[in-house]
């Protein structure tokens, strides 16, 4: 591979640049977030460790790999604005809660370090935003949504569809307040436009999340069951 | 036939083939949402550079062709990632209690 120098600002309006690069946020938020990040793959490695069933390792490994390849496809919005899928909701559905946050860490990582997309320090605070928040806090949503609804079986795909649209707007709703906290904007001017985007941007994650749960129910619906074949894990708080 | 019903995740495995292949290429080259966001409102410019550049922008540096770069970039990443997570849940996968 044939090193270049970085150019800074100008990269911005590549197209495969998508996630934060260092800067953005400041230090003190950045080795915060890390801590944070830090505690929440503890317990997702200690969690998979005890649940995790050999039948469902390939699905860990489909699933990284779809999400990496989604991740790359950015659809239009409007107006020059472009959005992508995060697919956190997505692998904790089949993956449970814990696996799916390895799953997410794994792909954000990966982009990070070989892709240049998203920076080194703003990294803990990468994947949680665009990881955990789905795969612990969509996925929170997405049994709420199911135990209210008539059970899994019956509300799964739509019940993912919303828990995906409020993943990307916590997730959006995150990194704006750590801009906040890092002194990089103001509230009155980063969350307007920040959750009106992401609003947008989370149909398109609610609506690959629900195709991407239909094909697999009308082609192989046994997978569903993978996620809880070594003893449900208890759901996060 | 047991053999052909394990052969799922080789079908998730060509499909995510397939969304490099045929639809990275065509993927909006506009901003996404914290971009866009970042340049309208400013903040987009404290961003700094990386450190160090190995597929920068899902590209290999060398290849002319942008689609070749792209997709050959894809699919690399593709691999790596379903690999490192195959590893990685070998490595974290409960232990069943032997059966006598």
């Amino acid at each position: 591979m044939i090193a270049s120098i970085a150019t800074g600002g100008q990269r911005a309006a590549d197209g495969f640049t998508l996630h934060a690069p260092d800067g953005l946020v400041s230090v003190p938020v950045a080795i915060g977030m890390w801590l944070v990040t830090g505690v929440i793959l503890a317990l997702a490695v200690r969690h998979t460790n005890r649940t995790l069933d050999d039948r469902a390792i390939p699905l860990m490994g489909v699933m990284a790999a779809f999400i990496f390849a989604a991740q790359m496809v950015n659809f239009p919005i409007f107006g020059g604005t472009s959005g992508h899928l995060l697919g956190g909701v997505l692998a904790a559905v089949l993956l449970g809660p814990w696996a799916a946050t390895l799953v997410m860490a794994c792909v954000v990582t990966v982009q990070a370090l070989l892709f240049q997309d998203g920076g080194l320090l703003v990294l803990g605070a990468n994947i949680f935003n665009m990881g955990a928040v789905g795969t612990l806090g969509g996925y929170a949503i997405y049994r709420a949504l199911c135990r209210l609804f008539g059970g899994e079986q019956k509300a799964r795909i739509p019940a993912a569809g919303v828990a995906a649209w409020c993943a990307v707007m916590l997730g959006a709703a995150a990194i704006s307040a750590q801009l906040l906290a890092s002194g990089a904007t103001e509230p009155f001017v980063v969350l307007p436009a920040m959750l009106g985007v992401h609003a947008l941007i989370g149909i398109g994650e609610a609506a690959i999340t629900m195709a991407a749960l239909g094909f697999i129910a009308a082609t192989r619906s046994d997978l569903f069951q993978l996620r809880d074949l070594g003893g449900r894990d208890a759901a996060p708080a | 036939m047991e053999q052909p019903k394990r052969r799922w995740w080789l079908a998730g495995l060509a499909i995510s083939v397939l969304v490099v292949v045929v639809l990275a290429p065509l993927a909006s080259s506009d901003p996404d949402g914290l971009e866009r966001v970042g340049e309208d409102t400013g903040f987009l410019d404290r961003a700094a550079g990386p450190l160090f550049e190995i597929l920068p922008d899902y590209s290999i540096q060398g290849l002319a062709d942008p689609t070749v770069s792209t997709i050959a970039s894809g699919l690399i990443g593709v691999a790596l990632v379903f690999l490192l997570m195959v590893g990685l849940g070998r490595l974290l996968r409960r232990r069943r209690p032997p059966r006598a």
